[in-house]
């Protein structure tokens, strides 16, 4: 082994399909299928108001094919399937009531939803294709004044809390992913953290994409009110499909006086075969508004699925003392691409960032770290400190690193440090030589590279990350 | 234990080694000296299976089987262990769970139970008193920012934890204080058994007044161009290599 070269990944163990009885609509979009996907969900008016101003605003719009590090074939968009859910009653009192398919799936994901063996201090919402079929803990959540559900349950019983908040971090037209998301979407999660609490557990949202022909556009809202706390997680898996399939979701938070909001990924879609055939394009809008003072949104994110990524989860410091935090490990191996960052737009005083970037790209892939540092007139005393670290395998792959920095106020200190680095023969062959097999060393190595951002992220999940990441690259040195 | 014979290897195209010959038995301690360049670490490294040299030929025997068709996480498993002239750094991976990794893939080998992170830890705070490591070196980062000294001494205390059959030092001395160079000779004495061998690749005779060898060997491009007793070294210090270099040219 005189080259340090790529093999094969892996299987990928999240690769089924679940043989279960949907409610689907036609392939294609039009303004009548934004009012049919408003009408299956019952809608009240202004919500399709809402879509229908989206997909006008789309129409006039372009996909972003130019800036980002990134290339696929064109999006036939009126090849896709834009509502597709498993038919079950409507209304479920309880878990009992949800069909047992779909519990099944779920707990072959590792996802366990009925009362017995629920996940200890997790609440989840399971999102299956366009709907969410179950969310655990509601009741005791509910009791400390807690709001996790469905978005579409959220539409209904608490339309005032989603009229406020839902598409004011990221506008309808924000992007053209946005907007198609703003019109079409189907399901997805909400939180509500009243004045004062502390949420009791972690919550999280695991999404599934199951149907082949389908795109998966779900839509997060998390509202924490001064002085809330709270952590959230996400997971994704997709099916092997030859096919690409599009995921374009919009995560909008928002922090007020002294609110904190935790919110980690661990992004495992299927990432297309080692030709690049197949896999998921993963068009993601994640946007952070810390509007109180003293408050704060951190982000942390393990990408290590799709055969793109496109994306770059954000924060608007608006409050003074508001803090942003970016913490990212971006795994690509064989085809996948990802272009993949952050933006932190300074606009209160005293307002501090952090961004921790850990790039690892194996295969002939391709990796790219995109940041914005903007730090605007009146941001006094605002402070950011960027690393963004590289780690390349293999002699087929590419990194890249574009920083952007904006300063418009003297007093800031902006801080950017960069590295790129390889596995080194002489580090394998070290641990080798304490009795450690190759790719035990290779896991070792990357584990200690990531460190910095598996520690933000809640234990239970920290291990499963390195897991991950061990599995990914498995076979990725010969 | 180890048997070498004819051994040939290049790197690069380069012929490093050119007919190495050696024989070391369990409980003997084998001092190889020889001037800059002559192939110690080489000899060193292709015994524990760098994948940058080529042998092209002869053959080492490990008790009895063939050295080369194990992998070198194999060989170290089996009881094969390098303390590195120039050890590696590994960012981000703490020397105690780097440790127990290591020392778990062993036992996993020999058919044991592994250790958890709780146990080992007693296991480790115990390995430690033998090179007298500080506590805080534990907790960081595999030999990163450490001094050189302390690298020298982190090669060792792993060698305390997996207690190796065949043990390679090379240059383990250089880099030491002369407190450091007493307490880490002292260690790997204490380490010894009737059933391992130590081989040590060294420059100085102060490494030998602490550990006693056997049998010294002279390494000069790629040859063992002498073998004496333990006085051989004396000789060395004394009188340098260029009697030996001359010899070795009118041979
Ligand atoms: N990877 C390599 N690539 C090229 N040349 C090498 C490589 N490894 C060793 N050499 C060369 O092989 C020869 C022997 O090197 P080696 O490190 O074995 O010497 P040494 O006896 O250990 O020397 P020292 O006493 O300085 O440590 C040197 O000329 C060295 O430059
Ligand atoms: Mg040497």
């Amino acid at each position: 082994m005189s080259t340090i070269e790529l093999l094969t990944n892996k299987e990928y163990k999240y690769g089924f399909v679940t043989d279960i009885e949907s409610d689907v609509i036609p392939k294609g979009l039009g303004e009548e299928t934004v009012r049919l996907i408003s009408e299956k969900k019952g809608e009240p008016e202004w919500m399709l108001e809402f879509r229908l101003k989206a997909y006008r605003q789309w129409l006039k719009m372009s996909e972003p094919k130019h800036w980002p590090n990134i290339s696929y074939p064109e999006v036939d968009y009126q090849d896709i399937i834009y509502y597709s859910a498993p038919k079950q009653k409507a209304t479920k009192k309880s878990l009992d009531e949800v069909d047992p398919e779909l519990l099944r799936t779920f707990e072959k994901l590792g996802i366990p939803l009925n009362e017995q063996k629920q996940l200890a201090n997790v609440a989840v919402d399971a999102v299956f294709d366009s709907v969410s079929v179950a969310t655990t803990y509601k009741e005791k959540l509910k009791a400390h004044g807690v709001v996790f559900c469905s978005f579409t349950e959220a539409i209904k019983d608490y339309p005032d809390l989603v009229k406020k908040y839902l598409g004011s971090v990221v506008p309808v037209g924000d992007n053209y992913f946005a907007a198609l998301n703003s019109a079409v979407f189907s399901d997805g999660s909400f939180v509500f953290v009243p004045k004062g609490v502390r949420c009791p557990m972690e919550l999280s949202t695991y999404f599934r994409i199951n149907n082949q022909e389908s795109g998966q556009f779900e839509r997060t809202l998390i509202v924490a009110e001064e002085g809330a706390h709270v952590s959230y997680l996400e997971g994704c898996t997709a099916p092997k499909f030859d096919k690409n399939q599009l995921h374009a979701a919009v995560v909008e938070l928002v922090a007020l006086d002294d609110a904190e909001i935790k919110y980690s990924t661990v992004q495992n879609w299927y990432a297309g075969d080692e030709e690049g055939k197949g896999g998921i394009y993963n068009f993601v809008t994640k946007r952070g508004a810390c509007r109180g003072r003293n408050s704060k949104i951190s982000w942390t994110q393990v990408e290590t699925g799709s055969a793109i990524t496109w994306k770059y989860p954000s924060c608007i410091l608006q409050g003074d003392n508001s803090i942003g935090e970016f913490y990212s490990v971006a795994l690509t191996n064989h085809a996948q691409q990802a272009d993949t960052g952050t933006k932190m737009i300074h606009i209160g005083k005293n307002t501090r960032s952090t961004i921790v970037s850990k790039g690892i790209s194996a295969g002939k892939s391709n990796n790219s770290y995109r940041g914005l540092v903007k730090v605007l007139p009146g941001a006094e005393g605002a402070r950011n400190y960027t690393q963004c670290d590289s780690m390349l395998i293999g002699g087929r792959s590419g990194a890249n690193t574009f920083p952007y920095i904006e300063v418009m106020n003297n007093s800031a200190r902006v801080e950017h440090e960069a590295t790129t680095s390889r596995i080194s023969e002489e580090q394998l062959f070290y641990l080798q030589q304490r009795g450690i097999s190759q790719e035990d060393a290779v896991s070792l190595i990357i584990n200690g590279f990531c460190k910095d951002v598996f520690r933000e992220l809640p234990m239970e999940f920290a291990v499963e990350a390195q897991r991950l990441l061990g599995l990914k690259l498995e076979n990725s040195v010969g | 234990m180890l048997e070498i014979r004819d051994l040939h290897a290049t790197v690069d195209g380069k012929e490093i080694l050119r007919g190495i010959n050696l024989t070391i038995s369990k409980g003997e301690i084998h001092a190889i000296m020889g001037p800059n360049g002559s192939g110690k670490s080489t000899l060193a490294k292709i015994l524990a299976g760098h994948p940058a040299y080529e042998v092209t030929k002869g053959e080492v025997l490990f008790e009895g089987r063939n050295l080369f068709e194990l992998a070198p996480d194999e060989r170290a498993r089996e009881g094969v262990f390098l303390a590195f002239q120039y050890p590696v750094e590994v960012p981000g991976v703490s020397n105690a769970q780097f440790l127990r990794l290591a020392y778990n893939e062993k036992r996993k080998h020999l058919g044991e139970e592994e250790l958890d992170p709780l146990e080992f830890k007693d296991l480790l705070a115990e390995r430690a008193k033998v090179v007298e490591m500080d506590a805080s070196l534990m907790s960081r980062s595999v030999n990163e920012g450490f001094s050189g000294g302390e690298k020298k001494r982190n090669e060792i205390l792993q060698m305390a934890v997996l207690e190796p059959k065949l043990a390679v030092l090379d240059e383990t001395d250089s880099g030491l204080d002369i407190d450091a160079l007493r307490i880490v000779s002292e260690g790997v004495n204490k380490l010894r058994t009737p059933e391992n061998a130590v081989v040590l690749v060294t420059h100085y005779q102060r490494l030998l007044n602490y550990i006693v060898p056997d049998h010294v060997h002279v390494l000069y491009k790629g040859r063992i161009v002498r073998t004496g007793g333990k006085e051989l070294a004396l000789e060395l210090e004394e009188k340098g290599y260029d009697w030996i270099k001359e010899a070795a040219a009118g041979a």
